[in-house]
């Protein structure tokens, strides 16, 4: 009857950030599962026409069976009671014309649902994609990526799994059994109403049961997010365990949270053993019941031989509808379940809308900052801001570097430009524009960057460098691209620019990496640049190849340079020193390596080591 | 496994690092291992004939006392619920004419046995249900186990390619498709069975002819089985491949928000998602349509067998060589004989399925380390200098890709104890793999690297790192507080002990500023945990077990001037009397180098004190004022 049953939970949902995310109240887990079910209406809308013709097919199926006994009951009674071989081939034909129906309406419920259902869980997982891709990095900051993905695979399964199978069986075997019901009580209602006693006793321990269940199965999804947060960081620190040999310890831990999930799955199994045992006897009983009670019926005369096989055909059709109540609504628990952990990150906000674009007028005036305040949106309100009152104007063509104490916020500063986090005071303008009053993607056009952990995605080289750039740039730009980040050795991979890289293809050092994120960041040629200490991994050699033909690009470029190293500030014209949220000093190299004490420290530790080994 | 296995060391990240010297000779070598790279992207590592069954076997193994248990279960609950049409046709055939005569026994013999049957039924179901789940939460945890300890044993290399993703499915989706198959499946397969077993003896008691022609009926059934699960097992086979696609897009993406944001790869993105979704949506629907398929053929057969052997026996009651009672019990069996085929549906998908994610499972598994534990190992002869300080020796090492490329052509080396020692060198020269052989990531190809003249490679994992440790330069933080990632270097540490490697390496501050200090989750603030930040978390932890030999590998590349004078600084001091062994961009590092070596080709051109070299007219005379020339 069903398809696959697949993959009650799967992972993690350990930690899914802020605790707010998950307004579902455990105590009324009934309530709250159908109103998160209903949410799935929109997706399931544009397919309800063929979803509700096969539940329709379902249910005619479904009864088809219940007139099987009927069939039968006629032949018993009447050709063959009477001998007449006409009648018994009547018989088996309407047998066979109702079992080749019945097998073209299993088949044809299927093939209605097959792909709309398919498309109802790539719809789902499409809109969870196109969501994630639009939450502000804060989000990211917060949900580890397994969290998110667990969603975007087993729960939109298990959601349409749910779609196929247990909504469209809990409403058939409802149908089913009501109507075997009313079959049974038309044949003999005082045999009918005995098998209607149990049906209340079954209903008390069903909602107790689904209580129960789906506190257990919240349980045993929080700690099956442990174990894939466990199996992630033990492939990503994978240097570290080995480095120190602590592969043992990790093992040691893995192993306990896999006892503790079996302790909980094996609750479960209790919970679903007890139920189902209990759906198995009480209507079995009952059917025992109405045999001995039929039985002397017959015997009295007052029911025919016929009618009690009948009778009782039609009640042990229906056992299979009863009993599937248990694991059907078990499977609805853990579809809610899915549903409120996909809508926990389809419910947080995209970065807001872009403000219409303003007409204010673009002059020269480089990259602005005007009493910018930062703080994280999780920081408590009334601590100190991480950023405070930034005043800062790069002019434009002109390059600044950013220089301050490993934490100070260089990095956070950077990510304002681009608005990947959105400043809480003051103004950053792009050449006299608010950048909040421009669309995202404009502003984005205007602004490269180049990120401190140099991020390349699976794709061929070419395109991870051009990606940097509109659709119109082509090979000469990427040379170009190339040649001023020093990526020479892209020509001599395999299959040069057209290698693969990042996760699914050749593997680069992290100097090498580093290198395309600084062809990536050049290759548009932007207005305004922003790099975050882009040559920490190069070799000094390298280094010097690239500052020198960097120099070339940042000429008529307004760029921002987050800077450790005074090679590197050497690119800049001017430097801002960061320090305790705020911009203490602006000034060139040279004037602030004599003005300012911090300054000195963080450049010039260098410079006495040289004197001493000179 | 074979080939596979012994190319993937080309891979590795470092070493494919090249960019200057060594890199004509990589291409060749990516080239050469291209064929296996697709092994590893398709997601479909080789496995021996027979493992994925093989696996699947020995996990029961050990519960193949409650397999027979769970099926011995199963059997007496069949014979509870099938007793029911048997009482049926008792109660028509005799209870109804015994009744009649006054005579009640059979009926009450009939009332009993319902009610013992149905208590039976539910209390054997309870049981079956328990077994059966100690027996699969018993199984999986095996199976979660094993990848797991299987994935830590393998060697970083294999880890670079795989990705955690990957790894990630394995112990969750397809520990899962397993789960499905013995939690539901198996029930299902052993149930189905039963009732096919039991109900045919049945029929065929009843009368010989009628349960014959159900028997025969089974024929055409087992063909309809055979071809579904030939054709649906292709169809799984593709989207298994589709939906790896699909999360591994997600996945990079979500690692590469940044960059994705910032170059507006939004649209680009939903563009090619869509593709790799839609594909995942063909593939999904294909496989719900051969079970549609499956199940409109199979109820075809059934229903066809069903109105024959009515039609048959119908005939037989009528010539009066059939019972009427008979018929009657006939044909409630026969609709019963094939009920469960639309559950052996469901079970050859699960089957299917769970096949599917064994023979990926049995892949990972089949992968051999390339860096094995010893198997008798020895232990470091006693240090009774007054130094930690250990000496290091590569005995005529080689190394070279299975395939023939050479990172590291034959050569010998001796860093004496206590001694620091700097590797500079182009990217590519070999400096990693260098670093890599002396903490034991690779073995190498020919010869020996010896730790105070014991072989690296016969010692235990807690008696090699107590001697050599690696610190490199991506700084990961495991989830849990600041103070647990440092203890990852001595678990046994105090907290004094954590501040006190903290303040050495001039961390202390930092981590205090946060909101929690020491324990303070970095998960929860790992955004804002900067790289420099980081690399400093990872030298506390260094410093903190304590090593002989000490290896930083690039491990100071994000750190400000500070930081790394602090670094300097604790090299001095706390590390004092170790063997250490600094690869660095930075010669400002190398300065408190006792002794430098300048690499090329995987070949040691220099060697000699800094000041000798700066002073000399070689290579790293002139990177020395290269980089002199950089500081202003």
């Amino acid at each position: 009857m069903s398809d696959t049953r697949t993959a009650p939970e799967s992972e993690t949902e350990s930690d899914p950030g802020p605790a707010t995310e998950s307004p579902e109240s455990p105590e009324a887990p009934q309530r709250s599962s159908l109103r998160g079910l209903l949410r799935l209406w929109p997706y399931v809308r544009p397919v309800r026409i063929r979803w509700g013709s096969a539940a329709v097919v379902a249910i005619v199926a479904s009864c088809l069976s219940l007139v099987f006994p009927l069939v039968l009951k006629w032949i018993v009674d009447g050709p063959v009671a009477d001998r007449d071989p006409g009648g018994v081939w009547l018989g088996a034909a309407a047998l066979l014309v109702l079992g080749i129906v019945e097998a073209a309406l299993f088949g044809f419920r299927r093939w209605l649902v097959a792909r709309p259902l398919a498309g109802v869980e790539a719809q789902l997982r499409a809109d969870l994609y196109r969501h994630v891709q639009r939450l502000p990095v804060a989000f990211h900051d917060k949900w580890a990526s397994g969290q998110v993905l667990s969603r975007g695979t087993t729960d939109l399964m298990l959601i349409r799994m749910f779609l196929a199978f247990p909504l469209t069986f809990l409403i058939v075997n409802g149908t089913t059994i009501l109507a075997g019901f009313a079959i049974l009580l038309a044949q003999d209602w005082s045999l009918g109403l005995v098998l209607l006693v149990p049906v209340v006793p079954l209903m008390i321990l069903l909602s107790v049961f689904e209580a129960k269940y789906a506190l257990v199965a919240r349980k045993a999804q929080d700690q099956v997010g442990d174990l894939t947060t466990v199996v992630e960081e033990s492939v990503l620190g994978i240097r570290i365990i080995k480095g120190f040999g602590r592969h043992k310890a990790q093992s040691q831990a893995f192993r306990e949270l896999s006892q503790e999930l079996r302790g909980t799955e094996l609750l479960k199994a209790r919970l679903l053993a007890g139920i189902w045992a209990m759906i198995t006897f009480i209507p079995e009983a009952a059917i025992g019941a109405a045999l001995v009670l039929g039985t002397i019926q017959v015997a009295d005369g007052g029911l025919s031989a016929g009618t009690l096989v009948a009778f009782l055909s039609t009640a042990l059709a229906l056992r299979w509808p009863v009993e599937s109540i248990g694991f059907l609504l078990a499977m609805t628990q853990e579809a809610a379940t899915a549903t409120e952990r996909f809508f926990e990150v389809m419910d947080a906000e995209e970065e807001a809308e872009d403000a219409p674009a303003s007409s204010t007028p673009s002059v020269r005036d480089g990259l602005r900052f005007e009493g910018v305040e930062f703080r994280y949106p999780d920081a408590e309100p009334d601590s100190v801001p991480l950023l405070q009152h930034i005043d800062l104007h790069i002019r434009p063509g002109e390059t600044l570097a950013l220089v301050g104490a490993t934490g100070s916020g260089k990095t956070t500063l950077t990510a304002l430009v681009p608005r990947l986090h959105e400043a809480t005071g003051g103004r950053i303008t792009l050449d006299g524009r608010d950048i909040t009053a421009m669309p995202r993607a404009e502003l984005r056009e205007l602004v490269s960057v180049a990120f401190e952990e140099p991020t390349l995605f699976s794709a061929s080289v070419g395109e991870n460098v051009l990606m940097g750039a509109g659709k119109e740039a082509g090979d000469a730009e990427l040379r170009r691209a190339l040649s001023v980040a020093q990526a020479d050795f892209v020509h001599r991979l395999p299959e040069g620019a057209d290698t693969q890289v990042g996760e699914q293809g050749l593997s680069l050092s992290g100097g090498q990496r580093q290198r395309l994120a600084l062809a990536r960041a050049v290759v548009g040629e932007p207005q305004f640049l922003v790099l975050d200490d882009p040559l920490s991994a190069l070799d000094v050699h390298t280094e010097a190849l690239v500052e020198a033909a960097l120099r070339r690009v940042l000429e008529d470029t307004t760029a921002l340079v987050v800077a450790h190293r005074p090679s590197t500030v050497l690119l800049a014209d001017r430097v801002a020193l960061l320090s305790g949220g705020r911009i203490t000093a602006v000034g060139t190299h040279q004037e602030l390596l004599r003005d300012s004490a911090e300054y000195a420290w963080l450049m010039s530790g260098e410079r006495t080591h040289e004197g001493a080994d000179a | 496994m074979t080939t596979i296995d012994q190319e993937k060391p080309a891979r590795a990240a470092d070493d494919a690092e090249g960019t200057e010297s060594s890199e004509s000779a990589e291409s060749s070598e990516e080239i050469r291992t291209k064929a296996a790279d697709d092994l590893f992207d398709k997601d479909d590592l080789p496995s021996p004939p027979g493992a994925t069954g093989r696996l699947l076997r020995s996990l029961l193994h050990a519960g193949r006392g409650r397999v027979a248990l769970g099926v011995v279960l199963l059997l007496l609950q069949q014979v509870a619920v099938q007793a029911g049409p048997l009482l049926v046709a008792y109660a028509i055939d005799r209870g109804v004419p015994a009744f009649r005569e006054e005579n009640y026994g059979p009926l009450i013999a009939v009332a009993v046995g319902y009610l013992i049957c149905s208590a039976a039924a539910g209390g054997l179901q309870y049981a079956f249900l328990m077994v059966s789940a100690r027996l699969n939460q018993d199984v999986l945890l095996d199976l979660r186990g094993r990848i797991f300890r299987h994935a830590q044993a393998l060697s970083v290399d294999f880890h670079e390619r795989y990705t955690s993703g990957r790894l990630i499915s394995r112990s969750t989706t397809d520990v899962e498709s397993l789960r499905e198959l013995l939690s539901e499946g198996l029930q299902e397969l052993i149930g189905v069975v039963l009732s096919f077993v039991s109900i045919s003896a049945m029929l065929l008691w009843l009368d010989l002819g009628l349960g014959g022609v159900a028997v025969a009926s089974f024929v055409p059934l087992y063909l309809l089985i055979r071809m579904y699960r030939r054709r649906v097992g292709v169809v799984f086979g593709a989207r298994s491949t589709a939906v790896a696609a699909v999360i591994v897009k997600f996945a990079e993406t979500l690692n590469g928000i940044r960059p994705v944001r910032a170059f507006r790869r939004e649209k680009a993105n939903d563009e090619a998602f869509a593709a790799l979704n839609r594909r995942h949506e063909l593939t999904n629907g294909d496989s719900l349509l051969e079970m549609a398929r499956y199940v409109v053929c199979s109820r075809l057969v059934a229903n066809t067998a069903v109105a024959g052997i009515v039609l048959w026996g119908a005939y037989r009651v009528a010539s009066d060589t059939l019972a009427l009672g008979v018929l009657a019990a006939a044909v409630l069996y026969l609709r019963r004989l094939y009920d469960p085929i639309d559950r052996l549906g469901m079970f050859l998908n699960s089957y299917q399925s769970a096949a599917a994610s064994l023979e990926k499972v049995a892949g990972l598994l089949a992968q051999t380390p390339t860096v094995p534990e010893p198997a008798s190992p020895q232990a470091l002869p006693a240090n009774d200098s007054e130094h930690p300080g250990r000496k290091v020796e590569f005995d005529g090492v080689r190394f070279a890709y299975r395939t023939g490329g050479e990172v590291l052509p034959r050569f010998d080396l001796s860093l004496a104890a206590g001694e620091t020692v700097a590797v500079v060198g182009s990217t590519g020269a070999g400096k990693s793999t260098l670093a890599k052989l002396l903490a034991r990531f690779y073995d190498p190809t020919e010869g020996r690297v010896l730790l105070d003249g014991t072989d690296l490679r016969s010692l235990a994992v807690p008696e090699l790192r107590r001697g050599v440790v690696m610190v490199t330069q991506e700084a990961f933080l495991f989830s849990g507080t600041v103070a647990e990632n440092i203890a990852i270097g001595r678990p046994e540490a105090t907290r004094e002990d954590i501040e006190r490697a903290a303040k050495a390496i001039g961390a202390h501050d930092f981590i205090t500023s946060l909101p929690d200090g020491y324990d303070t989750d970095v998960r929860k603030r790992g955004g804002r945990i900067s790289a420099g930040q980081r690399q400093l978390v990872a030298f506390a932890r260094a410093l903190l077990a304590d090593p002989a030999v000490l290896i930083l590998d690039e491990a100071t590349s994000s750190l400000d001037i500070p930081g790394e004078r602090a670094v300097q600084h604790a090299m001095h001091t706390v590390l004092k009397g170790r063997t250490a062994v600094v690869i660095a961009h930075r010669l400002s590092t190398v300065e408190v180098a006792d002794r430098v070596l300048v690499m090329e080709r995987g070949r040691v051109v220099e060697d000699g004190t800094p000041a000798e070299l700066i002073g000399g007219e070689g290579r790293f005379a002139d990177l020395h004022r290269a980089w002199r020339d950089s500081l202003v």
